[in-house]
Parts: structure tokens; C-alpha cells; sequence
């Protein structure tokens, strides 16, 4: 598997494991979507300058080859994967009462 | 200096979403524990992703500008400490969120 094959492995677990798993849905939640939307545009500076200043480099044979702002377009994927489990857990544990203030 | 660039963009992360921690008073940092089960477990399978990918060549970094300290797997320093900044950025991000609309914790919460 390739980068593009893995990103959308990932992001689909990571939406299946939000409504089915975790289940703190959320991709229902305005928190969620506003947190996103402020990350977003940083996640999209920071990859700027990781690959436009050839910090981290891709293999051609591993990416769709689709870029935003310099960065491979399955960084979005990626990122969102990432984001979305961790503020999930984040969430189950609060649920939970554990530590939640 | 160069070695310090993909630092650079960590301490630029982390920076920038730790304020939150000082001016909204999140108190994210006090419930480490909760931020640590929240995070390495996640961690735990990137990285793995993130190992992989090193080694299939998916990836790979500039020597000159990492400080050339590697981990296990042959992982940068710098990957390590990515998948411990940005999941932390991420949750400063949502209390950050949630304590301006408090009522959107309320929802969650049912409190």
C-alpha cells in the first residue's frame, strides 16, 4: 500500500471508529468542526513549510501527486485521521468523568 | 541553525495552541492523564504507520535540517514529537472552543 491507499484507510477508520466505536459522534458536533476549521489553515502552514523547504520529501511512486499549499493532498487525510481520533478519545474520557474539568 | 528546522515548526505549534492554556485558562496541562490516554494510543498506531512508511520509502526527511537524533525504527526525534504536539494542539484547540461556547460542552456533556 501507498501513501494515498493508507491516508484513505485511515481516514475511514477513523469516521467509523467516531460513530460506532467511540461513539461521541463527533462529526455531529459544532466543537468539532469549529476546532477543525481553526487547525485546518495551521495544518496547511506548517505542512507548507515542512515540504516547500524540502524537510520532508515524498517518493513520487507513493503519492497521487496532487498538492496543496506544496503539501501532498493525502496530508489532509491524514491530518483529519489524527485529529478526529484523538479529540474522540479526548471526548470518551470526559464522557466517562475521567478528569473532565 | 538549519538542523533546527523541523523543530522550528513543533515549538511554532506548540506555542501557538499552548496560549490558550494561559489565556482561557483551559486547564488541559492539569489533566495530563487524561491527555495522555487520549494521545498514545493514537500515537502509538501513526507512528507505526509512520514506521512503515519509512521504511517503504513513502517518506523521508532532509538530515541537514533534523538534529539527527533517531528512535526506534529509525523515527526522527522530530516525528516522535509530532505525534505528541499536534494531538496536543488539537485538544488546547476543542477546551479551547468549548470554554468560549460553553454551551457546545453542555451539549456533549448533557451537564
Amino acid at each position: 500500500m501507498i501513501y494515498s491507499d493508507i491516508a484513505i484507510t485511515a481516514f475511514s477508520i477513523a469516521v467509523m471508529v467516531d460513530l460506532f466505536i467511540f461513539k461521541t459522534s463527533m462529526l455531529t458536533r459544532p466543537a468539532f468542526w469549529t476546532s477543525y476549521a481553526i487547525i485546518l489553515p495551521f495544518q496547511f502552514l506548517t505542512n507548507w513549510w515542512l515540504t516547500s523547504r524540502n524537510i520532508v520529501m515524498y517518493n513520487p511512486d507513493a503519492i497521487m501527486g496532487l498538492r496543496l499549499f506544496s503539501a501532498p493532498a493525502e496530508d489532509v487525510l491524514f491530518g483529519f485521521a489524527l485529529l478526529l481520533s484523538v479529540m474522540g478519545l479526548w471526548e470518551v474520557w470526559g464522557r466517562k468523568g475521567y478528569q473532565r474539568h | 541553525m538549519k538542523q533546527w528546522s523541523y523543530m522550528a515548526m513543533l515549538i511554532f505549534t506548540f506555542c501557538g495552541s499552548a496560549w490558550l492554556e494561559i489565556y482561557l485558562k483551559t486547564g488541559v496541562l492539569r489533566r495530563i492523564k487524561r491527555v495522555a490516554i487520549s494521545v498514545l494510543p493514537i500515537s502509538v498506531l501513526f507512528l507505526a504507520w509512520d514506521a512503515y512508511a519509512i521504511a517503504q520509502g513513502h517518506w523521508f526527511f532532509d538530515r541537514e535540517q533534523i538534529l539527527g537524533i533517531f528512535g526506534p525504527f529509525g523515527i526522527p526525534l522530530e516525528e516522535y514529537l509530532f505525534f505528541m504536539v499536534i494531538p496536543m494542539a488539537a485538544i488546547f484547540t476543542i477546551e479551547g472552543v468549548t470554554t468560549v461556547k460553553p454551551h457546545w460542552r453542555k451539549d456533549e456533556f448533557g451537564e
